[in-house]
């Protein structure tokens, strides 16, 4: 497996600590004039999603960790695993755990594409698209003529989520919605 | 990786403007004292044999009486501007590009503006106290505090720099690196330098600006070691603002034997860590047994210093181009 020397080191790139993936956040060079240089490096760990802070001197290497990003369409779930499809035309199939699929879990919808995280070949997490469209299952009646502001109910939609929305969306419409803040954004319009 | 907006400089007018500011400040200081204002080659045969220092080499091909090979942009011209103090110059002084390989970070670039300027029959504290001037009169500062090098760890580390033992020395530095074995195989300075880096210096901001002297004599470079209470200590100093270095001098070595010694004790520590050796400079070492007279010389990052000036902690800030844009 290939390695990173600290020169190397930028945001994003995934490496190899105490045996865990780790994402590189933060890479501080320092160095005194005459002296020995260090490399402040901020880490986010992949397993734990922790941060973690740690000095290498300035040469040292990290292994690479085999992390990769791919796109993938969910197909369904068996109530242990989460099934998701490449969409790069190779059709592999890749079975994710709860802990993979986390809170994303309430996102998920099946055949919209996902953002798949690869740890030596084992989904590590998934990731939703930053907006997405599903329709709302259940919430209190709307109320006519209300399409200014002043208040809003909870709609649970499709996938079970539960989100803020405005006092005028009945049963049936169509949101979109920001899966990173969880909020409402708008209608949409369906034929 | 390239944006539409890459072509840019990074530096805003303002900071390019107190630039030039700072280049016509610095040759009215220097023209009233009556310090001459010299040139010498950024592409010489000799680099610095600095364990910590590593070159930029170049390949020009022979030209007349130059027969080609391997040059060395230069991290310093300390080398030259000393044969021309063995020559007679009297007080000098050079605003200068300078290039260390694999420097790069908020507070460094491959390239920088240095300004270096020796000082015949001034001693460290003479030097010190120009020092003083020149930086606090153009950044409108008050002048340094001036604390040993033994007296800022004592402080800001709560550890004696020079009797410590070395086992306690490499605790204290894994314990701050968050790695129990990260220092067990460090020797003394190296453990030095990670204290400066990571305790000293975040101490030293919001402190205004602080010089630090007596350097350990293991971190001499090219100052003359004298003993101070059985302790070998440096005439060397640095400048601080904020934490942030400014500067590096010496009260000169200026024995061209210590000299030749020294040049052997750096090769040998770049064979135990795997480098490249540096072959010493006949030139200069001919230049100390010609005469180098007694004095001092240091050496003080202009963009650093811009970097005070404007309040910016990122030297992209300060220079129209770093490398990732040149």
């Amino acid at each position: 497996m290939a390695s990173y020397s600290t020169n190397e080191f930028r945001g994003g790139l995934k490496v190899l600590l105490d045996g865990d993936p780790c994402v590189i956040l933060e890479n501080e060079f320092v160095k005194p004039g005459k002296g020995q240089a260090f490399n402040r490096v901020k880490l986010r760990n992949l397993m734990s999603n922790r941060v973690w802070e740690r000095t290498f001197k300035s040469g040292e290497s990290l292994e690479a960790a085999d992390v990769m990003d791919q796109e993938m369409e969910y197909l369904y779930t068996d109530g242990e695993f989460w099934h998701f499809m490449a969409t790069d035309g190779s059709f592999e199939q890749h079975p994710a755990d709860e802990k993979a699929v986390g809170d994303t879990m309430k996102w998920l919808k099946e055949q919209d594409v996902y953002t798949v995280t690869l740890y030596n070949g084992t989904p590590l997490s998934v990731t939703p698209p930053n907006f997405v469209e599903l329709e709302v299952v259940d919430t209190d009646p709307g109320m006519k003529g209300d399409t200014a502001q002043g208040g809003s109910k909870p709609a649970t939609l499709s996938t079970g989520a539960v989100v803020n929305v405005p006092l005028f969306i009945v049963i049936g419409e169509v949101l979109k919605v920001d899966t990173r803040s969880g909020e409402y954004v708008s209608r949409v319009k369906t034929n | 990786m390239s944006r539409e907006s890459d072509w840019q400089p990074t530096a805003s007018w303002t900071a390019l403007r107190e630039r030039a500011g700072l280049l016509s400040y610095l040759r009215q200081f220097f023209a009233a004292r009556d310090v001459l204002e010299v040139e010498t080659p950024l592409l010489a045969r000799h680099g610095v044999s600095d364990l910590h220092l590593d070159c930029i080499m170049a390949h020009p091909g022979p030209a007349s009486d130059f027969s080609g090979g391997t040059v060395y942009l230069q991290t310093s011209p300390e080398y030259h501007m000393k044969r021309l103090l063995a020559a007679g110059s009297g007080a000098i002084y050079q605003v200068f590009r300078a290039f260390r390989d694999g420097e790069r970070g908020v507070r460094h670039n491959p390239e920088f503006s240095l300004l270096e300027w020796y000082r015949p029959d001034f001693d460290d504290r003479a030097l010190m106290d120009e020092v003083g001037e020149l930086v606090c009169g153009w950044l409108g500062v008050d002048a340094p505090a001036r604390l040993t090098y033994r007296e800022v760890f004592l402080q800001h580390v709560g550890l004696d720099p020079f009797t410590l033992p070395l086992d306690e020395l490499r605790d204290a530095v894994s314990g701050r690196a968050g790695n129990p074995v990260f220092a067990d195989n460090f020797d003394r300075d190296t453990c030095l330098d990670f204290l400066m880096t990571h305790a000293v210096e975040p101490a030293l901001v919001g402190e205004g600006a602080v010089f630090i002297h007596d350097y350990p004599a293991s971190q001499a470079a090219l100052a003359r070691t004298r003993d101070a209470g059985g302790c070998a200590v440096a005439h060397r100093f640095e400048l601080y603002l904020d934490g942030l270095e400014l500067c590096n001098g010496y009260w000169e070595l200026t024995d061209a034997a210590e000299q030749a010694r020294r040049f052997e004790a750096d090769n040998a520590l770049r064979r135990a860590h795997g480098k490249p050796e540096m072959a010493a400079d006949d030139y200069l070492l001919e230049a100390l047994r010609h005469g180098l007279p007694a004095c001092s010389g240091v050496a003080l990052g202009l963009d650093r210093l811009l970097m005070c000036k404007l309040g910016t902690r990122d030297i992209r800030d300060v220079v129209a181009f770093p490398i990732e844009r040149s």
